[in-house]
């Protein structure tokens, strides 16, 4: 239990990295969001599209972390930003396009083709749908696969200690250079700790946006 | 009032073109509800679809109200055209009153007129506003939820509605309680309506008029009446079934069978005077007794007549069964059924008695249209034929 007196006497670093840790996390997966949902929403127009979209981002996701810092190195070297915490960032965001597109793809497609057909019935445009009817239908499973990039890139995230993107993955990557079990068992805890716990806080975010018709039991049909 | 003019439909499929509606031409008058009836496949909702293009015709022209549709586009086409599904389709993400007034607040209402709006509409289908209109679609029963899909439809009052088997969805009881709200509604909101159904006895109770399709084509068009009557072919006459002429029981009314003259005897008259009465009369079985007010309070039969003597009132039975003038033949017939009986005394509101009606007077009145038929044995129908 050596490494709980570590962190007490270094709270100041571990604290420190912890919001450094979900800075860059929550800076990659809010741009991935951004441009994720509105890829989501565009490819149900398209079904052809769609498939070589979503195919697109599931080989992204099989290209692991470390190798993914690798092919970005001598690329971003070009502006001078090969290591730190813009490869980093960058990694998470195309980590975080597939769960965000996906789950956006399959939530707008699978909203009642009934509600769809009184929506257009009634005479509403296809934006309109979309803001009234369709994205609050879908927000949900929206927010599901946020949660799901989240917690898994919070992971990644500390791989990228080794390009010297800062945050929790510093613990064990010194840790395991210095053969410090303690800075290793620290980072590895912290780690796990906060994805645990952000995900519990996301879901608490997801409940307050899905909107308030939907959250009590449908009446048996 | 709507006019459809050779509206056509072709779907292309991998097997090749299907014809889903074939150069249908129909009109429905305004404030009439027609029904469009046949089974799955024959493209009754197809037509349906079409006028609001939901499906967008292959060729031919909608008309409403005499204007070509084809020169508006599609959301003011809709904006002014009810819209009722089966399922329903309420946005579960809405509450009642975002619901309902959707299309006002399309159409940019304010906001108090709109609220104003959901209110009156509230009252309309019978639903206490202050309780469910900040409530939302999962918290209701299917029949309530159908009521707030007629509601939404009928919001910003557009003079026609298309309805798509709108109560198929709901058991049997609420059902019939929904169509009769909906035809009492109906009777001072006057829309024109486009109704599908595949349940002939709904057809017959809710349409002025009803359209019997059969693949893609329009077979016949005409009032449930003459169509039970008179069906133009063996199809149609299947469709409607073997029991059609009962069916017809419904559409007929007490008042247009009845039998306005007739004898009566008063509290106080004598036995003999009820005796000479029935015999002048040529009943069969019995009299009428009536108060002051000319309300039936009892029967004298001719059997107890012809033995007893003394006032009237003190030998009356009580009346078997009365039927009131505005109640449909079916109520007679059943009446008749349940006391063993051929005929039955008819009153008004007021319990006044007016005539009464026989088994025989109703067999006649039934027949007369088959006799008009008969002389007419092979009805055209050039376009169902293959």
């Amino acid at each position: 239990m050596e490494w709980i007196q570590y962190a007490i006497s270094n709270i100041d670093v571990l604290i420190t990295r912890t919001l450094e840790h979900i800075a860059l996390v929550g800076l990659a997966v809010g741009i991935a969001t951004l441009t994720g949902v509105p890829i989501g929403i565009a490819i149900t127009k398209n079904e052809r599209l769609a498939k070589n979209v979503l195919y697109l981002a599931s080989i992204i996701v099989t290209i692991p972390s470390i190798a993914l810092f690798g092919i970005m190195i001598p690329v971003l070297s070009i502006i001078g930003h090969g290591i730190g915490y813009v490869p980093a960032v960058i990694a998470v965001l195309l980590y975080s396009q597939l769960p965000i597109i996906r789950n956006t793809y399959t939530a707008i497609n699978n909203v009642d083709p009934a509600l769809r057909e009184a929506a257009r019935g009634i005479g509403m445009s296809q934006n309109q749908r979309l803001q009234k009817v369709e994205i609050p239908l879908a927000i949900p499973i929206i927010m599901a696969g946020v949660r799901t990039a989240v917690v898994l890139n919070i992971g990644v995230m500390a791989i990228a200690a080794y390009i010297g993107a800062g945050g929790l993955g510093t613990f064990i990557s010194r840790g395991i250079s210095q053969s410090d079990p303690r800075q290793l068992v620290l980072g590895a805890i912290a780690v796990s700790l906060l994805a645990v716990i952000v995900d519990y806080a996301l879901l608490y975010l997801q409940k307050r946006l899905t909107p308030k018709g939907m959250t009590t039991l449908p009446a048996a049909d | 009032m709507i006019r459809l003019e050779n509206l056509t439909k072709v779907f292309d499929t991998p097997k090749g073109a299907v014809v889903a509606a074939d150069h249908i031409n129909m009109e429905v008058p305004s404030g009439e509800i027609c029904i469009l009836l046949g089974p799955s496949g024959c493209g009754k909702t197809t037509t349906l679809k079409m006028i609001n293009r939901i499906i967008r015709p292959t060729s031919g022209k909608v008309f409403i109200d005499n204007q070509d549709t084809t020169s508006l586009d599609t959301q003011t086409l809709r904006r002014n055209i009810g819209y009722v599904i089966q399922q329903i389709g309420l946005f579960p993400n809405m509450t009642i009153e975002e619901n309902i007034t959707i299309v006002p607040r399309l159409l940019g209402w304010n906001a108090k007129k709109y609220k104003e709006r959901a209110r009156e509409l509230m009252h309309m289908i019978a639903l206490e506003p202050d309780a469910f209109l900040k409530r939302y679609p999962s918290e209701l029963s299917g029949g309530q939820q159908q009521r707030i899909g007629v509601a939404r439809a009928l919001a910003a009052d557009p003079p026609v509605m298309l309805m798509d088997e709108p109560f198929g969805a709901i058991d049997p009881i609420n059902r019939a309680v929904i169509q009769d709200e909906f035809i009492k509604m109906q009777k001072e909101l006057k829309k024109t309506i486009m109704f599908v159904s595949h349940d002939i006895d709904e057809a017959i109770k809710m349409g002025d008029r009803i359209a019997i399709f059969r693949d893609g084509h329009l077979v016949q068009y005409a009032t449930p009446d003459e169509l039970l009557a008179a069906p133009q072919d063996n199809f149609v006459e299947s469709f409607l079934g073997e029991d059609r002429a009962l069916k017809r029981l419904n559409l007929i009314k007490v008042q247009d069978v009845i039998n306005s003259e007739v004898e009566t005897v008063t509290q106080q008259d004598s036995m003999e005077t009820a005796l000479s009465r029935i015999d002048r009369s040529g009943y069969q079985h019995a009299i009428i007794m009536v108060n002051e007010q000319r309300q039936p309070t009892g029967i004298i039969p001719r059997s107890v007549a012809q033995v007893s003597k003394g006032r009237c009132h003190d030998h009356a039975q009580q009346v078997p069964a009365i039927v009131n003038i505005n109640d449909d033949l079916r109520k007679a017939v059943s009446l008749m059924l349940a006391n063993d009986i051929t005929w039955l005394p008819c009153v008004d509101d007021n319990n006044q008695l007016c005539g009464h009606i026989t088994q025989r007077a109703m067999t006649h009145h039934l027949g007369a249209r088959f006799r008009a038929q008969s002389g007419n044995t092979a009805p055209t129908a050039p376009l169902t034929e293959e």
